[in-house]
C-alpha cells in the first residue's frame, strides 16, 4: 500500500522558481510516468519524492504520513547511471540491501543468514535474467545488464515506491523493450507504486497508468526564472498494457 | 610513415628502451671514474666499481669491529622499521580522518580547515620541536614521517570520498544503510585501492623525512650511515647506500602496485 499526496509543493532556489504549486493525489499501485522538456523540474520533483531535496513550501505524504527528509528503504531508486557499487559483484550488489537490513554493525551476514540472503538474491537475479552473471563486477556488464542489476537491487528491499530517473535513457532500443517487460512484471508482482521520469513519450504512454507532463504555466520573457513549472497535463491511461508492444526493428 | 604518436615499441624493444638509460648512466660513471682515477689514484669522488664492491662486501658481510654488528643490514633493518611503522600509522590515521571528513558534513566543517593548515606546516621546520618534546629515540623520527605524510594522505583520500558518485550514496540510503553501514560497506572498501595509490605517492616524502631525521639524531639507519661517512668523503659507502635505498623504494612501490592489482581486481581498468 502506498498512496502519495503532493500538497501545494513549491521548490525555489533563491529567486529562481523551479516548481510551483504542484498538487497530486496518486493512488496505490499506480505507474506514474513523467515527461517534460529538460529543465522543467521533473528530476527535481523526483528528488523531492526521494528525500534528496526538500520542498521550499508544501508537503509530500506517503500513506498520509509526511515523508522523511532523507532517503529511506520505503523509496527505492534506479538512476540512469552510477547506482551500482563497483567494488561488489552483481550478487553482492543485490544482497547488500538484505545485509544492511539484518546486520546493523558490520552490514554483512554470515552462516545460515548469509545463505538465506544469497538464495533470495539469486532468485531475484534469476527473475531479472542475470543469474549467469552473478559473480561478475558491474564494470564488466553491458548497460542493459547494469540497469537490470540496479532494478533487482532496489526491488529486493520491497520498497513501497520505486523511483526511476530515466532508467532506460542510455540503452539501445532492442534492450529497452526487454526492460519494459521486466519493469512491468516486477511492478505487478511487488505491488509497488512507480514514478518514472522519461524523455521518451512513447515509452511513457506504453508503461504508465497515469501520465504527467511538467511545464511552465506562465512565462515572463523579461525574467524566465520568475515562474516555475507545474503539472500541465495529468492523464489517466485507461489502457493498462500488461506487455508493451514490441518496437519495430 | 605513421605519426610518432601511433608508433608503439614491441615488447622486447620497449624493455630495451627502458634499460638503455640505466646502462648509459653506468657507462658514463665508469668512464668518468677511470678518467679521474688516471689523473689522481687517491681520488675519492668517483671510486672504481671494484672499490665500491669491496667496501660494500665489508659492510654487508663482515661484522663491525666496534659494535659487532653487520652494519649494512643493521642500518637497513633500523630504517625499514621506522619507515614501515610510520607508513602504517599514516595510512590508518589518513583513512580514519578521510572517512570522517568525507562522510560527515559537520566533521568536515570542524576538521577540514585544521587539516589543510597542518598539511602546510613544513615538517622539517618542526623537527627540533619533535626532538625536544619526544626525545631523540624512535618516536620522534616516526612522528616526523607521520606528520609529513599523514595530512596529505588524509586530504587526498577525503577528496576521493567526495568523488564517489552522489547516486551511490543515495542508493545505499534507499537500501537502508545507516551512516556507519555506509562507511563500512560502501565508502571504506572503495577507498582501499585509493589508499595504496596515495601511499605510493607519499613514499618519496617518507624516505626524505626518514633520512632527514636519521641524519640529525640517530645511531644507526641508512640515512645516519650516509651522513656519518660523508665527513670522510666515503663515496664508496654513500653510493651503494643510495642505490640500495632507491632499490627498496622501487620494490615497495612495485609491491604496492601488485597488491592493488591482486586484491582489488574491480578497481583495475578493463583490459
Amino acid at each position: 500500500m502506498a498512496t502519495v499526496s503532493v500538497r501545494h509543493v513549491w521548490k525555489e532556489y533563491g529567486s529562481a522558481v523551479v516548481l510551483e504549486n504542484v498538487r497530486l493525489e496518486i493512488a496505490d499501485h499506480e505507474f506514474v510516468t513523467i515527461v517534460g522538456a529538460s529543465g522543467c523540474g521533473k528530476t527535481t520533483f523526483l528528488k523531492m519524492l526521494l528525500g534528496m531535496e526538500q520542498p521550499t513550501r508544501g508537503q509530500i505524504l506517503i500513506d498520509g504520513v509526511p515523508i522523511r527528509p532523507e532517503p529511506d528503504p520505503d523509496r527505492g531508486v534506479v538512476f540512469q547511471r552510477y547506482s551500482s557499487f563497483p567494488h561488489l559483484t552483481v550478487l553482492e550488489n543485490v544482497m547488500l540491501g538484505l545485509e544492511l537490513r539484518s546486520s546493523k554493525l558490520t552490514g554483512k551476514l554470515f552462516g545460515a543468514a548469509r545463505r538465506e540472503a544469497r538464495a533470495a538474491s539469486m532468485a531475484m537475479l534469476e527473475s531479472v535474467g542475470l543469474a549467469h552473471a552473478a559473480d561478475r563486477y558491474p564494470a564488466q556488464l553491458s548497460g542493459g545488464m547494469q540497469q537490470r542489476m540496479s532494478i533487482a537491487q532496489a526491488v529486493i528491499r520491497k520498497p513501497k515506491i520505486l523511483l526511476l530517473d530515466e532508467p532506460f535513457g542510455a540503452l539501445d532500443p532492442g534492450v529497452t523493450a526487454d526492460m519494459h517487460e521486466l519493469i512491468l512484471r516486477l511492478w505487478e508482482e511487488n505491488r509497488m507504486t512507480i514514478f518514472m521520469v522519461s524523455h521518451d513519450i512513447q515509452e511513457s504512454f506504453q508503461l504508465g497508468t497515469r501520465l504527467l507532463t511538467f511545464d511552465k504555466l506562465r512565462v515572463d520573457p523579461q525574467s524566465p526564472e520568475a515562474y516555475g513549472a507545474s503539472v500541465t497535463y495529468d492523464m489517466p491511461l485507461t489502457r493498462r498494457p500488461t506487455r508493451p508492444h514490441p518496437l519495430p526493428a | 610513415m605513421r605519426r610518432l604518436i601511433n608508433q608503439h615499441p614491441g615488447r622486447a624493444a620497449g624493455l630495451a628502451l627502458g634499460v638503455l638509460p640505466f646502462v648509459a648512466l653506468l657507462v658514463l660513471y665508469v668512464v668518468a671514474s677511470q678518467l679521474r682515477l688516471a689523473e689522481n689514484p687517491d681520488d675519492k669522488l668517483l671510486p672504481a666499481l671494484g672499490k665500491i664492491a669491496s667496501t660494500f662486501h665489508s659492510y654487508a658481510f663482515e661484522e663491525d669491529s666496534r659494535t659487532g654488528r653487520v652494519l649494512f643490514w643493521a642500518d637497513t633493518w633500523a630504517s625499514l622499521k621506522r619507515i614501515g611503522s610510520a607508513l602504517v600509522i599514516s595510512a590508518m590515521l589518513g583513512m580514519v580522518l578521510a572517512l570522517t571528513i568525507g562522510v560527515v558534513p559537520r566533521a568536515r566543517a570542524l576538521l577540514s580547515p585544521l587539516l589543510g593548515t597542518i598539511a602546510m606546516i613544513p615538517p622539517l621546520a618542526i623537527l627540533p620541536v619533535l626532538f625536544i618534546v619526544l626525545g631523540l629515540e624512535e618516536t620522534a623520527k616516526i612522528a616526523l614521517i607521520v606528520i609529513g605524510i599523514a595530512p596529505c594522505i588524509a586530504r587526498d583520500l577525503a577528496l576521493r570520498v567526495g568523488e564517489l558518485p552522489k547516486e551511490q550514496i543515495i542508493k545505499a540510503q534507499t537500501l537502508g544503510a545507516s551512516t556507519w553501514q555506509l562507511v563500512v560497506r560502501v565508502v571504506l572498501p572503495q577507498l582501499w585501492p585509493r589508499l595504496i595509490d596515495s601511499l605510493r605517492l607519499s613514499m618519496g616524502s617518507a624516505w626524505l623525512f626518514l633520512i632527514a631525521a636519521e641524519a640529525i639524531a640517530s645511531t644507526e639507519g641508512l640515512g645516519y650511515r650516509i651522513f656519518l661517512v660523508r665527513r670522510y668523503l666515503a663515496m664508496d659507502v654513500i653510493l651503494p647506500y643510495v642505490v640500495w635505498i632507491t632499490l627498496l623504494a622501487v620494490l615497495s612501490d612495485l609491491g604496492l602496485r601488485v597488491l592493488r592489482a591482486r586484491a582489488f581486481r574491480w578497481a583495475e581498468p578493463e583490459r
